[in-house]
């Protein structure tokens, strides 16, 4: 494989890690960010601080922990070996898994500020108007949330294309399969490729840019959490 | 459907740590019903928890036949299986959604055969057709919450809920607004209950009252047997006075119209109405002296023939409220004990009441 070949694969993989990785947020994120939105519960604190660690913690101890718990003699790792779909660390859903925990606060606390922002009269409003729960949620809540769910994909997908220490942890290097773009430009610094590595990570920065834009433009008077 | 088919029984029990309701009404099938009372009263509690957006611990709620709640035996509907409508004091219309589709949103969920009013019906009897198409964005406060009734009423209800609609509105925004609300009084079939703390307000709608205090209710009845009652706290009697439903009877010189009630007559300012209009007025008690004999070296215009019903003193010391009887309307007046020992009034004593001032309720 030439050196362009494995740069545009490590890109491919790299999209496709963070679409599926958003999809899943987003269907993971909304619910737990309603939960946190809405209740009164005293659990409350200990949810959204458990959702916010990865904001604090070194990638490294998040990807040392996974590793653990995904291999084959972790919790995880026997479950998914019980189940016959063998061990996930150095293989593609293993880096969906440890990216879906990774990527999960920049998803979550969009849309729950969003949701709190929203307060309790729509769907007041909407539930004496003969919706219940679960239509209120789909008519009321999630369009008048919907910047919140823009800004929580868009950073979600951002974050999970940026991502590198947990990536190096627990999918390794191994090209078309868990070589992500950041791996790649880290590879052609080890390497001396210059050249190569500016192509990826000026790639990286336009997109960035491009990435952050797009949110202050969509979101002009609210600055982008986190 | 009757109007004994939509009575209201609420009886509500809520504690909580710096506020209690506890309060058992029985309410008209028809008309509007106003629950009136300083703020802190539970007046808005109370129609939560009717429309079960607040589920009071000990609590029995039914409209007509319909049970909504019953604590007895834990039955409790939410406010999505109740047909009612509620208009809160601000319009919160959903802001993804425009006029027409705000509209729509009730009516399409509410089941065909409940509903009474059709898209057209509403946004004419309220004035919205021309704001269909708009976001509820570009529109005024009183445009905003005149969608939101229509809205409400588009939901199929038995009964309208409102909570200080007009409270976080301007004077002028209230102006433009209350002919719309009048006109709903006159052409809907539903009961209303209306939640204010606004006295004109009340006076100018209302059709009963039901008036809290501290989370109980301490009066409850037709509008102005209610108003007429000279027992009730200083809250309340400090603004006392009566409402008369009168008709413009005519327009005379030195710009004074004649208004007609079953107990006579009396004149005001020139009013832009038609003779025949009916018209609302209030009078207040302070605004009512009393004189033994027909008086005419004075300046008072509106001296109505009264018999006293009764006396009783207010919380102002040396100051007594009178009741008095004028052909069947009640009337308040507020006078001095020195006055009531002078003149010698008692019950069934026939005198003149002195209407110094009308309040028209516009």
């Amino acid at each position: 494989m030439t050196a362009a070949s494995q740069d545009l694969a490590a890109v491919w993989l790299t999209l496709k890690l963070a679409s599926v990785v958003t999809v899943l947020l987003l269907i993971i994120g909304t619910p737990i960010a309603w939960w946190l939105a809405r209740t009164r519960s005293r659990l409350k604190g200990a949810v959204g601080a458990i959702v916010a660690l990865p904001l604090v913690l070194p990638p490294t101890v998040i990807g040392f922990y996974l590793l653990i718990t995904m291999g084959p003699h972790g919790p995880i790792g026997r479950l998914t070996e019980a189940l016959g779909l063998g061990v996930l660390p150095f293989t593609f859903s293993g880096l969906v898994v440890a990216s879906v925990f990774y990527s999960l606060p920049f998803v979550v606390q969009p849309i729950q500020n969003a949701f709190e922002a929203i307060g309790e009269r729509p769907l007041e409003v909407a539930s004496t108007l003969r919706a219940g729960p679960w239509d209120s949620f789909w008519s009321v809540a999630v369009p008048l949330a919907r910047p919140g769910f823009l800004s929580g994909a868009i950073l979600g997908f951002a974050h999970t294309v940026g991502e590198f220490g947990v990536v190096l942890m627990i999918g390794g290097n191994i090209p078309e399969k868990t070589r992500v773009v950041s791996v790649q430009i880290y590879d052609h610094v080890e390497a001396l490729a210059y050249t190569q590595a500016h192509w990826l990570a000026g790639g990286m920065v336009l997109f960035s840019f491009a990435v952050l834009l797009t949110l202050y433009t969509l979101n002009p008077g609210r600055r982008a959490r986190p | 459907m009757s109007a004994t088919d939509s009575r209201i029984r609420a009886r509500l029990r809520i504690a909580r740590a710096d506020f209690r309701l506890d309060v058992d009404l029985e309410l008209p099938g028809h008309g509007i019903t106003a629950l009136f009372g300083p703020s802190g009263s539970g007046k808005t509690t109370c129609l939560r928890a009717i429309a079960g957006l607040e589920r009071a611990a000990d609590g029995y709620v039914a409209l007509g036949d319909e049970v909504w709640q019953d604590e007895s035996r834990g039955l409790f509907v939410p406010p999505h299986q109740r047909a009612l409508g509620v208009v809160f004091q601000e319009a919160s219309l959903f802001a993804h959604l425009s006029v027409r589709r705000n509209l729509e949103f009730g009516q399409r969920r509410a089941p065909a055969e409940q509903q009474h009013f059709s898209l057209p019906e509403v946004t004419e009897l309220l004035g919205i057709a021309p704001l269909l198409e708009r976001s509820p964005e570009g529109l005024s406060g009183g445009e905003r919450q005149r969608a939101a009734i229509a809205r409400a009423l588009l939901a199929g209800p038995r009964i309208l809920l409102m909570d200080e609609p007009l409270a976080a509105l301007d004077l002028k925004r209230k102006r433009e607004i209350l002919p719309y609300l009048e006109r709903l009084h006159r052409e809907l079939s539903i009961p209303v209950i209306y939640v204010s703390h606004a006295p004109d307000e009340v006076a100018r709608l209302a059709d009963h009252l039901v008036l809290l205090d501290a989370g109980r209710a301490i009066a409850s009845g037709a509008l102005n047997s209610v108003l007429s009652r000279i027992d009730l706290p200083a809250a309340f009697a400090d603004d006392a006075g009566v409402v008369l439903d009168t008709v413009i009877d005519g327009h005379e010189t030195d710009h004074l119209s004649r208004l007609r009630f079953a107990g006579g007559q009396i004149w005001v300012s020139q009013r832009p109405e038609p003779v025949g209009t009916p018209l609302r007025c209030r009078i207040h008690a302070r605004n009512v002296s009393l004189a033994l004999i027909p008086q005419h070296q004075t300046s008072i215009l509106n001296c109505v023939a009264a018999t006293v019903i009764d006396l009783a003193p207010t919380t102002t010391p040396g100051q007594l409220l009178v009741r008095l009887d004028c052909a069947g309307e009640p009337l308040l007046a507020r006078i001095t004990e020195r006055s009531a020992r002078r003149l010698e009034i008692r019950a069934g004593l026939a005198l003149r009441a002195q209407i110094k001032s009308v309040a028209l309720l516009d």
